[in-house]
This record gives C-alpha cells, structure tokens and sequence, in this order.
C-alpha cells in the first residue's frame, strides 16, 4: 500500500522508485494505540532485543531511529542514483543531482524556508560553527558589513541552558573578536523566562543563540518575542533547532532566525548530515568558512570568487546519499503530520513530567508539572547517580540517556553531575512511559537509599 | 548455555561494591601526602582527586575526594582499603590486573589472590561502558606512582 496523501511528497512522482511509502493516509490523524502499533511495524530496530528484553527506546533525542522507508531510499539512491553532483556530463550525474536538489527542495519546505537558505552540513554541531567561523572569518577582513561586526565591547547573548554546540562556537568567537559572553541565567529548576531574555538584549547585543527546544529541560523559547527584540538593536539571531525540527511544526521565516541548525539522525534520517538554515540577507552577506571545490566561479593561482549560498557553504563532496535519505524522512515525518507528532509527544512530556515529579526522591528538572514542556523530561535521583540510574533502566530494557548532555554549564547550575532524561518521538507509546516511571521508582530501593 | 540470570544486574552491583559506595573508605584529604592526581571521566562526569603517602617502597595511605556513580566511588573505597601495605610494584600488579580483566569482556578469569577485594568488580567487564568508572581511582593512583617514579 503506498497510499502517501501528500502529493508533494518527494519522489511521489517517481512511482516505482522508491520501493516503499508511508502506509498511513491522514496526515492529521491522532497518534492513537492502532495508528502508532502500525508506525512502530516500518522501524525495524524496535523489534530487536539487545539486552534480550524488548527494547524500550526513550532516547530519540540523541539518535532517533530510521524507519525501512529512509533505509530503502537511500539503498535505492545508492543502488540505482549515485554519483557525483553538479559536474560530469552524463545521465546519472543529472539523476543524482536531481535528487540532491529535490531533497534540498524538501527540506526547504518543511521548516519554511526558500531552498536558496539550505545548506548542507555534517550535524548541527559543524552548522553552528559554520556561523561562527563565517563570521570569525568577516571580522578578520574588516566586516564592511554592519550586520556581522563583532568588537570588543559588543557582546554575544547565549543562555546558561545551551548545548556545548551551542556555546562553544560562541565563546571562542568572542575570545577571537573581543566580544564579551553574556548568558540568560536558568533558576533552580534550569528554566529561563523571556522577561530574563529581554532584560539581557542591550545595545551592545550583536547575536543572540538560543536554543529552540532544551535538550535537558525540554523548556520551549519563546523565538519570535526573542527574535523581534534582537533586532530591534540589530543583533543576529542563530537557533539551534536540534530538538524542535524533528518533533513539531516549525517555520524559520515566521520564527524570524537568521540561521539555524538541525540534524538528520534526529529526525529518523541517516548520520552523517546536518541542516544548515541561513536566512537569504545573511546568506549574501557572509563569508564561507571553508574553502576549495564545488563553491566557486573563477580560480586563479591567487584569487578565487565564490558562487552564492547556499553551494557558498558546502565546499567539497557532500553526503548526497544520507541527504536523500533525510528528505524521506521528511516525506515519511509529514506523512504523519507534524501538527499530531507534537500533540502526541506533548502529552507524552507531561505524562512524564506529571509522573516523574509524583515519584519520592526524584527531582524534575525543567518545566514543573502544568507548564508547557516538549516529550522529554530529566530527572535527578537523590542519592544515586545518573549512570546508576541508567544501568537499572537498562537492565529493564529502557534505553535513556545519562550524564550531563553536553550541558556541563547548566548540570553545574542545578548541583549534580548528571541526569537520567527520558526522550520520546512518533513511536513512543504511553505504555513505554510508564514502563520508564515504574522502573525510576524502583532505583533507590535497589541501591538501599530507602528501604 | 544457561538461562538469564533473574536480576540481570547482579553480576555489577555485588553486596561489596554497595557496600564501599556507602562505607566510602579513605575519603578525605590524605596529609602529609608525596603524590596528587585529579581525573574526571568526560563522559558522565565523574571525578577523583586521590593522594597517596609511601614509606619507602610501600604505600602507606591513600585518600581520595570525587564524586561519581556508585562503581567509581566503591572501586575508590576498596582501592584505599586494600592498596596500603603493597608495594608500589605491587600496587601496579594489581591495577594491571584490574585493567586486564575489565577490558577482557568476560574472557579473563579473575585472580583473587592478584586481585584482592577488587575482584568484586569482575561483574564490570560484561558492561563496557561502566569500565571507565571501575578505573578511575585505579588509574589515577597509577599516575601518582608515575609522577613519582619520574621525580
């Protein structure tokens, strides 16, 4: 059955091709028991058992995992497709290229952005410091451009909850230009609020990197207030779009960003590719950070002139494969519907949240019960560290993430080393959450912190 | 082949090793001391600043402060029970011991009289990614041994 409503779906016109579409036909259908039981049948990790009980996967925020419609578009793109792209004359040069553009087309479309703004990067990660070497690499040139000057006496504006992706490019940029790091501050619960993030933009703010979505509070920011006040004072604005992208509807024009980063691995696409999103006046105006093939005009033995965005920003072979593969996971993503992706986890948030928080000794972190929280929760169990805490989940089959989550600043903040967070995603079932809550009460017992 | 054990966790966390997370023996600055490492483990953050004291050629006292999961800070405690008393050849024996058996997956064959309490730990090296908290105190006192070696 290849009953894929969206008729925009990439490669829908290519009947045949791809061997295998999205079996659901509603797009705006609610994540109910039946609808996920056939979802969860395309992943076919969920069936393995690696500890030798079935697996419980609460750890899509790190990884999600790629259901048999990406796997197969990417064998059949390596299969019947590959080749280089954008050069070479021949025939399945063209088809390759084809499909390299339609996915950039793809992914455009999904987060709300003009094809021109996409570019390809390794993970989110090498996104975010393709901003900052880009502009690193403008202020050493003098930045004629107002809009990318960095000083001493200016300053960059991160919060005190961001990913280490999303403050070391920053904190080295300002150690390169003489900027100063301001950060929001997170009170004991690891939760900023926008009055503490418009009291912290001045006149001197020229960036502004947050975070969309907290990968450990699971905290949403409120982007387009955000946005809107930075550049009221003519600051950029960079979003680290990791874990919003893959789990909710997301337009970056009506967000207001001027760049934003997202990865394929968590958005059930292959490793291996990021998404980098450069708004059209910013893409014009920076520099590339790296330099040689596939994202120039002319070469001379001392000059070279640039092509534009978005090739400017992917010098050299990319990934062409795993991006097919990330544009199927797109297709399969809004085959599902975004808008019931977040209902589903959204439920599932404060499922966990409500439960978690219910459990004696054990502290949630992030938004309390009540408040708006994404379909992830961490935790802290007094008395018994976080890598315990997982060994015990995983000994019941529950893959969770523990350690400080490439957030050491914020772990700092809160007063332990480490968490134990519990991630959930399409597939995720309310009976998976339960399993998670019922093991967490079970762990302090099991290390005789109460008897 | 025989069936699942019942708590499949039972073979890592032996009574001994919850008993030192609890008893946290040597914890605690060590004065005087003759050599200082810090480690921390960057993938969950564990950490350990351990002191040892040698009269000659044995190790008198070891004192450690850290924080960590349950295995760093019972392999820390055992390590400071056990090791004083050693010589620092002896010491090294055993951390080489330590090293191999956790490393072998299973395959090694524990040597109590090598090993000392530390064989307690043996269940470690069925889960590869707690290996590196076993080791933490142990590699830190090898470094101290180190440092003064190289004095």
């Amino acid at each position: 059955m290849r009953g894929l409503a969206d008729s925009r779906a990439y490669g829908a016109d290519r009947e045949g091709y791809y061997p295998g579409w999205v079996t659901t036909t509603s797009a705006e259908a609610t994540l109910n028991e039946e609808r996920i039981a056939l979802l969860r049948a395309d992943f076919p990790i969920l069936a393995e058992q690696p500890g030798g009980v079935p697996l419980v996967y609460l750890d899509s925020g790190a990884t999600s995992q790629q259901p048999r419609q990406v796997l197969e578009a990417e064998w059949a793109f390596r299969t019947q497709r590959n080749a280089a792209v954008h050069r070479g004359a021949h025939t399945l040069a063209a088809l390759a290229t084809d499909d390299y553009e339609l996915a950039r087309e793809r992914i455009a479309r999904f987060v709300g952005a003009k094809p021109t703004e996409i570019s390809w990067a390794m993970n989110a990660t090498d996104a975010l410091n393709t901003v900052a070497l880009s502009l690193a690499e403008a202020n050493r040139a003098g930045a004629t451009d107002p809009a990318l000057r960095i000083r001493e006496g200016d300053e960059i504006l991160v919060t005190e909850a961001e990913h280490h992706a999303n403050l070391l490019p920053w904190q080295r940029l300002a150690d390169e230009t003489g900027a100063t790091l301001r950060w929001i501050e997170v009170d004991d619960d690891g939760v900023w609020t926008l009055e503490d993030a418009l009291a912290a933009i001045t006149e001197r703010t020229r960036l502004v990197a947050i975070a969309h979505v907290s990968n450990v509070t699971g905290l949403i920011a409120p982007v387009e207030a955000i946005a809107r006040a930075a550049h009221a004072v003519g600051a950029l604005v960079v979003l680290d779009a990791c874990q919003s992208v893959p789990h909710r509807p997301v337009d970056l024009h009506a967000l207001g960003v001027d760049a934003a980063a997202f990865s394929s691995h968590k958005m059930l696409g292959p490793g291996g590719v990021g998404v980098l999103y450069l708004a059209s006046a910013l893409g014009a105006a920076l520099p590339p950070a790296r330099v040689g093939g596939s994202m120039i005009t002319t070469v001379t033995m001392t000059e070279r002139d640039y092509l534009p965005a978005p090739q400017r920003f992917e010098a050299g072979t990319q990934p062409v494969g795993a991006i097919v593969g990330l544009a199927a996971a797109v297709d399969y993503l809004e085959a599902v519907g975004m808008r019931a992706i977040e209902r589903h986890e959204v439920a599932l948030g404060e499922r966990l949240a409500a439960g978690a928080a219910a459990i004696d000794g054990v502290r949630l972190v992030g938004p309390q019960p009540g408040s708006e929280r994404a379909g992830l929760a961490s935790v802290i169990v007094d008395g018994v560290h976080a890598h315990d805490v997982g060994q015990v989940l995983d000994a019941a089959g529950i893959a969770a993430r523990v350690g400080h989550h490439c957030a050491q600043p914020l772990h700092r903040r809160l007063g332990v080393a480490a968490t134990t967070r519990a991630s959930t995603y399409l597939t995720t079932t309310e009976a998976e959450v339960d399993r998670f809550l019922d093991v967490l009460s079970s762990v302090r017992s099991y290390f005789g912190v109460v008897r | 082949m025989s069936a699942a054990p019942r708590d499949p966790l039972a073979g890592l966390y032996q009574e001994l090793i919850l008993e030192h997370a609890k008893r946290r023996s040597g914890e605690g600055v060590l004065e005087p001391a003759d050599a200082e490492r810090f480690l921390r483990n960057p993938t969950c953050g564990d950490e350990i600043r351990l002191r040892a004291r040698l009269d000659g050629e044995t190790v008198d006292a070891v004192g450690w402060e850290g924080q960590g999961c349950s295995i760093s800070q019972a392999s820390a405690s055992v390590l400071a029970e056990d090791v004083p008393g050693l010589t620092a050849a002896g010491a090294r024996s055993r951390i080489e011991a330590l090293r191999e058996l956790l490393r072998s997956r299973g395959s090694v064959e524990p040597d109590e009289a090598l090993l000392g309490d530390a064989v307690a730990f043996a269940g470690v090296a069925r889960f590869p990614m707690r290996v590196k908290c076993a080791m933490l105190a142990w590699v830190a006192l090898e470094e101290a041994l180190d440092e003064l070696d190289a004095r």
